[in-house]
């Protein structure tokens, strides 16, 4: 293996930070939950928080932030046609021609835009 | 097949020594690791290929036992009637039940087991690897494990036509909540939704293999824009294997629970069957499915039809012995219609009651995604303009391949408008309109590349007579079957209809009339697909044999042997031009092959 | 017959064909997944009402420690192959193993609990969910486990011979691990926090 031993250390060191750092969010995530925030920004707040920490295993753990352009290009075409998958189904159900037959519930409301 | 594994016999007295070392190499396999078990890209393509065209085979007679019972509904049918057995036919006479499986099974298989393992595993293990100057696959166990998968999933395909209740039945699109709930404990559709995760792993598999081969196995000199088009389409295909068939995976597992476990993920509340009210937890939603499903189908489509370009694109060029016009713009177009195929499929769903700002979008995003189909058949037209077109069997089926295409593409307007999708949704218009994309486009360009690649696998050529009588028998009545299809549709004749809309008020007259001629023309055109079996399996033993490069073709695969042994090139493949130098003035020969260092 | 760039990086992609085959892989794993957040978010929208506090948060928490620790030896594994430390190396895996192990016990325990209080799949869309995302991510576990028992085991041997490319297996086992590690650390708040 040629690896400088000491650049390895470095990166090790790294590694461990980076645990430390995600062993806290997930306290602070925790933490954020008893906090009792109204529905909209409680998922705001999770989803920032996780990721934050899904950030940091994909940059340091997955080596990520020092990836080749075939690598970044097929993740940032994934992430697109996640981001697509999730949307585009809610929006259908969210704007629709006639009513509901329930009385649709407070999360389903906030997610609705005016109808 | 055993002509691709044999590597020497066809190849040049200097390369024979070589030859016979891959011979050695060879025999020290054993037949099972030769033939069956085999890493080899090339073994594993034709083992698609073949499986493949079996399954074409058998959809396709599926449906012509479909037709039967439209044009003569209520009438035993006739020859197998009385083999069917009682939970098929009464007294010879078709049941509901079974047509509906009839109908599933054959949009299943024919796209799932038939076209696009042709298509991708066929055509894209056996010719990317050799048009990219690599020895193999990156990944060939991985490969041989893609073959393997597939057919486990066809035969879990095929056995559900045997067990109690028969197949799935709820069609090839499975909605729910009617495909969790008709004929409760049914194993046919359990087993459907089995197979379907089996064939979507094989292609998951499959996909990452092609994308790491174009992208790091490339030969020298082969930069980006110097691969052939079919590279490009095979690229791009993979990717939409890659990225949209999880979705379904993920929506054949939630199925599979709601089936098995009586899980509610697209059950309802308030489901009433049968005066009973099911004792589920409710609260699903079936449009889920709907959008899980479609999410990959429409990519799905794409994957039948890229492929089929990509050969049309081959032949073209070499048929016409003028580079093909406008390359880049090609390989844009394609590149664009992958990015865009996955954000239409909702135009699959316009009478699910999504309302008009949704609706508009996906309308949209489908009228932008007819663009690049033009471009590209365009291009190909365009490349015909002042070329000495040769017209071989494969250039036949090639040039057909483009007004079919064409008809089929413009018929598809209508229905990516919502107010013009209305009146046509779920009608015979549909059929006609997806039928001539995949039967008379994508098959004919199938049939274009086998014609053109058989050489290649096998060492010999296949009987142009035959090749004639199979594509002008077929062309006819290939016609004659979905153009009619239009005018039922437009007369709003339901699809999935048993006794062909017999009793339909708007069916009357002559939309049932053209039932008879569109079976007659189905079984016909099934009588001229004799000439191209009897043609395959005669040329492998007595076709006329050739050397390298019988087609005066420029791509990297012509410059290996007819049939290529392991390793597929004798010398390392180096690249020096473009993929489609043909007729360049001032040259001897009209065509400068990729991998000869001088012009000639 | 030798494929090239198994071993060695091809220089215009900088890439080995493992290390793309596997994060290819895990873009389809993302949609995978994706399908079912999108379910989720579906069901969760449609419905009257949404369960709250049917699932154990603490050990959810501590699950998520347990996975997140996994990570950690994980990624040292590979570094210990980087500075040719091979019995550390697999000193790491198999506290990976046993991390992941520890993860599955735990599940156990929680699904055990559901089902002895009758909270089945078939009572509510949101148990359905949670036992279909947490039972399909405890198979992506079972599966890295599986993975990571073979290289401690029969498959070390290949350190011997071809370390390089034994080292890139590692690399990739890690990067199908992490990601495992980065569906939980989504699936935990969705499922028992939001």
């Amino acid at each position: 293996m040629h690896s400088d031993p000491a650049e390895v250390k470095q990166t090790i060191r790294r590694y461990m930070m980076v645990g430390a750092a995600l062993f806290v969010g997930t306290v602070i995530t925790v933490a954020a939950n008893q906090v009792h925030l109204i529905v909209p920004l409680a998922i705001t707040v999770a989803l920032i928080i996780a990721t934050v920490k899904g950030s940091l295993v994909a940059a340091v753990f997955m080596h990520l932030s020092h990836e080749k352009k075939w690598i970044y290009g097929s993740l940032i075409l994934t992430v697109a046609f996640f981001i697509v998958l999730m949307m585009l189904p809610l929006l259908t159900t969210a704007d629709h021609i006639g009513t509901p037959i329930h009385t649709p519930s407070p999360t389903a409301e906030a997610g609705h835009e005016g109808h | 097949m055993d002509k691709v594994a044999t590597s020497g016999t066809a190849a040049h007295g200097h390369a024979h020594d070589h030859a016979h070392a891959h011979e050695h190499e060879h025999h020290e396999l054993g037949f099972w690791r030769a033939y069956v078990f085999s890493q080899d890209h090339k073994v594993i393509g034709i083992q698609y290929a073949v499986t493949g065209l079996v399954f074409l085979l058998f959809g396709f007679t599926l449906m012509m036992i479909m037709r039967w019972s439209m044009a003569y509904p209520i009438r035993p049918i006739p020859l197998i009637g009385s083999w069917l057995g009682p939970s098929r036919v009464a007294q010879g006479i078709m049941l509901p039940e079974f047509y509906n499986q009839l109908g599933a099974m054959h949009g299943t298989i024919m796209v799932f087991l038939g076209v696009v393992p042709l298509a991708v595993g066929g055509f894209g293990n056996f010719v990317m690897p050799l048009q990219i100057g690599a020895p193999d696959m990156a990944f060939p166990k991985l490969n041989m494990a893609s073959y393997w998968v597939y057919f486990l999933g066809g035969v879990t395909m095929l056995v559900s036509f045997f067990v109690p209740g028969g197949s799935a039945m709820s069609g090839w699109t499975s909605y729910a909540p009617l495909s969790i709930i008709a004929q409760p404990g049914q194993l046919g559709q359990t087993l459907w939704l089995f197979g379907m995760v089996f064939l979507i792993t094989s292609s998951l598999l499959g996909s990452v293999n092609f994308i790491v081969t174009i992208v790091q196995l490339r030969a020298k000199g082969l930069t980006w824009m110097r691969m052939p088009f079919f590279v490009w389409a095979q690229l791009v295909t993979a990717f939409l294997l890659l990225l949209a068939f999880p979705p379904l995976e993920a929506a054949g597992v939630l199925q599979l629970m709601d089936r098995l476990a009586g899980t509610s993920f697209f059950m309802p509340s308030g489901l009433v069957v049968g005066n009973k009210p099911l004792t589920v937890s409710g609260g699903g939603n079936p449009l889920m499915w709907q959008h899980l499903f479609w999410f990959l189908a429409h990519p799905e489509v794409y994957v039948l039809v890229l492929p089929a370009m990509g050969i049309v694109g081959e032949i073209i060029a070499n048929n016409t012995r003028k580079p093909l016009w406008g390359y880049r713009t090609l390989v844009y177009s394609v590149v664009f219609l992958g990015f865009m195929s996955f954000i239409v499929w909702a135009h699959h769903m316009f009478m699910t009651g999504m309302g008009t700002t949704i609706s508009a979008f996906f309308q949209t995003t489908t009228m932008i995604i007819s663009i690049p189909s033009v471009i590209i058949l365009t291009a190909f037209l365009l490349s015909l303009w002042g070329a000495s077109i040769r017209f071989t069997t494969p250039m036949l089926f090639a040039l057909a391949f483009l007004p079919m295409f064409a008809i089929g593409g413009l018929t598809g307007l209508p229905l990516g408008l919502a107010p013009s999708d209305i009146p046509l949704h779920d009608t015979y218009y549909v059929i006609a309109h997806f039928h001539y994309v995949v039967a008379p486009g994508t098959i004919f360009a199938l049939f274009a590349g086998i014609y053109y690649w058989f050489p290649k696998a096998t060492g010999r050529r296949m009987n142009d007579v035959l090749g004639q009588i199979h594509f002008y028998g077929s062309f006819v009545c290939i016609n004659i079957v979905f153009m009619p299809m239009f005018i039922q549709g437009l007369a709003g004749m339901n699809r999935r209809m048993y006794d062909g809309g017999l009793l339909y008020a708007h069916n009357q007259g002559l939309p049932l009339k053209l039932n008879i001629v569109i079976g007659m023309a189905a079984w016909t055109l099934g009588l001229f697909q004799l000439p191209f079996i009897i043609n395959f399996f005669s040329s492998l033993k007595w076709g006329k044999k050739v050397e390298e490069n019988p087609w005066d073709a420029t791509t990297l695969e012509w410059s290996a042997p007819s049939p290529p042994g392991h390793g597929n090139f004798l010398t390392e493949p180096i690249v020096y031009r473009g993929p489609y130098e043909y007729s360049v003035p001032g040259a001897a020969k009209d065509f400068s092959p990729q991998f000869e260092s001088e012009r000639a | 017959m030798e494929i090239p760039y198994t071993v060695e990086t091809r220089p215009d992609t900088g890439l080995h064909n493992c290390k793309l085959g596997i994060w290819l892989f895990l873009a389809s794993e993302v949609m995978l997944f994706g399908a079912l957040f999108s379910t989720y978010i579906i069901l969760r929208t449609g419905a009257v009402e949404w369960p709250h506090g049917e699932l154990n948060v603490w050990l959810g928490m501590a699950n998520t420690f347990i996975l997140i620790g996994s990570s950690v030896t994980m990624v040292m594994a590979w570094a210990s192959l980087k500075l040719n430390d091979f019995p550390k190396h697999r000193w790491y895996l198999i506290a990976t193993f046993l991390l992941a192990a520890f993860f599955l016990v735990n599940k156990y325990f929680e699904y055990a609990d559901h089902i002895t209080r009758g909270e089945l799949p078939t009572h509510s869309t949101f148990l359905a969910i949670y036992f279909t995302m947490t039972g399909l991510h405890g198979l992506h576990i079972v599966g890295g486990m599986v993975v990571m028992a073979y290289f401690a085991g029969p498959g070390a041997k290949m350190w011997k011979t071809k370390p390089e490319q034994f080292s890139n297996r590692i690399e990739a086992t890690g990067l199908y691990w992490h990601f495992v590690d980065l569906v939980w650390i989504f699936l935990f708040p969705v499922l028992y926090l939001l």
